[in-house]
């Protein structure tokens, strides 16, 4: 098996020898429910399609998708295992891969368990299912972005509750950049160029046309590019702090 | 074996490692001495990969350690200070993980591993989680991931740190071992390791080497070096006896322990006085408990050297 297969088998094996992984799994399951049910009103719409439980996906990766990745490097940092990590005849480049690829696996797991409500909507009527799919797609590459980026956050420091809350606030700003309340910071003193660069960074753009089923090879690129930066700046963080 | 040319490594305010250069050749078992913070584990670390030097350059098996990571990497058994791993793993899936990271497969796996499990006494505790073992079995356990490719090269940063006395002759035991046809370096601030493991010592302070020598040429520049100690029968003799001692004309000066009574008597310089002092204590008819020829002693070495 190669190096980044082997980290991803460890890493997704130590989020099921401790309770970590069931707790997320459950809450992130009871969250997408009640999202979807009390607050989306899937019977009061009467629609065959899944839009309210997707609609609520970058709310509930907000907070659920940080939980998960603070752990990434922080706490290899805290305990010094990354010096036992980086000390085995592995590049730098494989470990951010691997530890990164097994907290994906690990939300498209948690994602996978949703199917009941997949399974729901064709009972009660007869949805799009490729659009659904789509859907399933755009939220699995949206919980990617989101882990890059907290995978990014873990590795700028020691503690995991700093790793949580920077990597909050910044999918917080990712989130919402095609929008007034982070726009208008910029709006006023920012060349429109760069205001519209920044607005065409916003996750919900992105993700929206992808769970309405549309999957554009432009918002795949987006994803895929968001994912590899972050990435790229997980392994350049840690090639400077390893072992601070 | 191991090459390191003037090695440093600078912080913003601190110069942590300064122009250190050595070599190890196989047979040789390093013992790299220091006060805590002289550089000891930053000098392993750039050994070992995992920090950049901010100059020189360092090598394993003749692959340098920044321009040919992964083979240096490969040829280095590596336990890092405090002997970290992953908590939640088992001892036996922790070891698996590394085998397979150093792409053991098979029976060769098989074997490997069993050996490292026998070697270090790890049978009892292999389905247990490392978070809930003794300090020392944790230290065993990094020292098994080190050995379980079999490395030509071997870094241990502390290896008998937190081991009680039997577990530290097992470790002592095990490195005298392999000494044979591996380059192995420890560091450690028990000096009684370096005369039990060592063939030649390093002392750094402050980032730079201050003393490299075998451990009988570090005991030589002892003070006690060929120093005679000795203890009466007869206690009440004490004041006597010292001023016998200290009338000799090869003893240049004389210590007495008032602990335990114990008169330790420094020759002149290359004199041996052993005996001048035997024939002094038959001649005034001193009966000795005990007679010592001291060959140095390396704390007070250490101390001389690095305070």
């Amino acid at each position: 098996m190669s190096s980044v297969g082997i980290i991803l088998r460890r890493e997704l094996r130590s989020y099921f020898a401790t309770p970590l992984a069931y707790v997320f799994i459950i809450i992130f399951l009871v969250l997408a429910n009640v999202f979807t049910f009390n607050l989306g009103g899937f019977y009061e719409r009467g629609q065959a399609d899944l839009a309210p439980f997707f609609n609520f996906h970058p709310w509930l990766y907000l907070f659920l998708i940080p939980a998960i990745s603070m752990r990434l490097w922080a706490e290899e940092r805290k305990s010094g295992s990354i010096e036992l990590l980086m000390t085995q005849p592995i590049t730098l480049w494989q470990a951010v891969a691997g530890k990164f690829l097994a907290a994906w696996v690990f939300t498209a797991v948690a994602l996978a368990l949703t199917f009941p409500i997949w399974i729901t909507v064709n009972y009660l009527g007869s949805p799009d299912n490729g659009a659904i799919f789509a859907a399933y797609v755009g939220s699995l590459l949206l919980a990617g972005g989101f882990l890059a980026i907290g995978s990014c956050m873990s590795a700028l420091t020691r503690n995991q509750v700093i790793a949580f809350i920077l990597s909050v606030v910044v999918c917080f700003l990712f989130l919402l950049a095609g929008y007034p309340l982070v726009l208008n910071l910029f709006s006023a003193w920012a060349p429109q160029v760069l205001v519209d660069a920044i607005a065409s960074l916003s996750f919900l753009q992105h993700f929206e046309s992808i769970s309405k089923g549309v999957i554009d090879i432009r918002d795949l690129l987006y994803f895929a590019m968001l994912i590899g930066l972050f990435l790229l700046a997980t392994a350049i963080t840690l090639d400077v702090r390893k072992a601070e | 074996m191991i090459k390191t040319e003037h090695l440093c490594k600078r912080y913003e305010t601190l110069t942590a490692v300064d122009d250190v250069s050595f070599e190890v050749q196989p047979g040789e078992v390093l013992g790299f001495l220091g006060p805590n913070g002289a550089g000891k584990t930053t000098t392993m670390r750039m050994l070992a990969g995992f920090i950049t030097p901010t100059s020189g350059r360092a090598s394993i098996c003749g692959h340098d350690v920044e321009t040919d990571t992964l083979a240096a990497k490969a040829n280095l058994g590596y336990l890092p200070e405090g002997a970290p791993s992953y908590g939640e793993m088992t001892v036996y899936s922790f070891l698996e993980f590394i085998a397979e990271l150093r792409k053991l497969t098979g029976e060769q796996r098989r074997k490997r591993l069993a050996y490292v499990i026998g070697r270090l006494q790890l049978e009892r505790v292999l389905a247990q989680n490392i978070d809930t073992l003794s300090k020392g079995f944790r230290r065993r356990v990094g020292i098994a991931q080190a050995l379980i490719h079999d490395p030509p090269v071997l870094i241990l940063d502390e290896p008998t740190d937190g081991l009680d006395p039997n577990q530290k002759h097992e470790v002592r035991t095990l490195i005298n071992e392999m000494t044979r046809d591996k380059v192995i370096i420890i560091s450690t601030h028990i000096l009684e390791e370096v005369d039990a493991v060592c063939t030649r010592a390093i002392i750094i302070a402050r980032g730079k080497i201050v003393a490299d020598d075998t451990p009988q040429g570090l005991a030589a520049r002892s003070r006690y070096h060929n120093a005679v100690s000795l203890r009466l029968e007869q206690p009440e003799h004490l004041a006597a006896a010292r001023s016998a001692v200290a009338a000799l004309p090869s003893v240049a000066e004389v210590e007495v322990n008032e602990r335990d009574g114990r008169i330790t008597a420094l020759p002149r310089a290359g004199a041996s006085i052993l005996g001048a002092l035997n024939e002094l204590a038959t001649r005034q008819g001193l009966k000795l408990k005990e007679l010592q020829l001291e060959s140095g002693r390396l704390d007070e070495v250490f101390r001389a050297i690095t305070a």
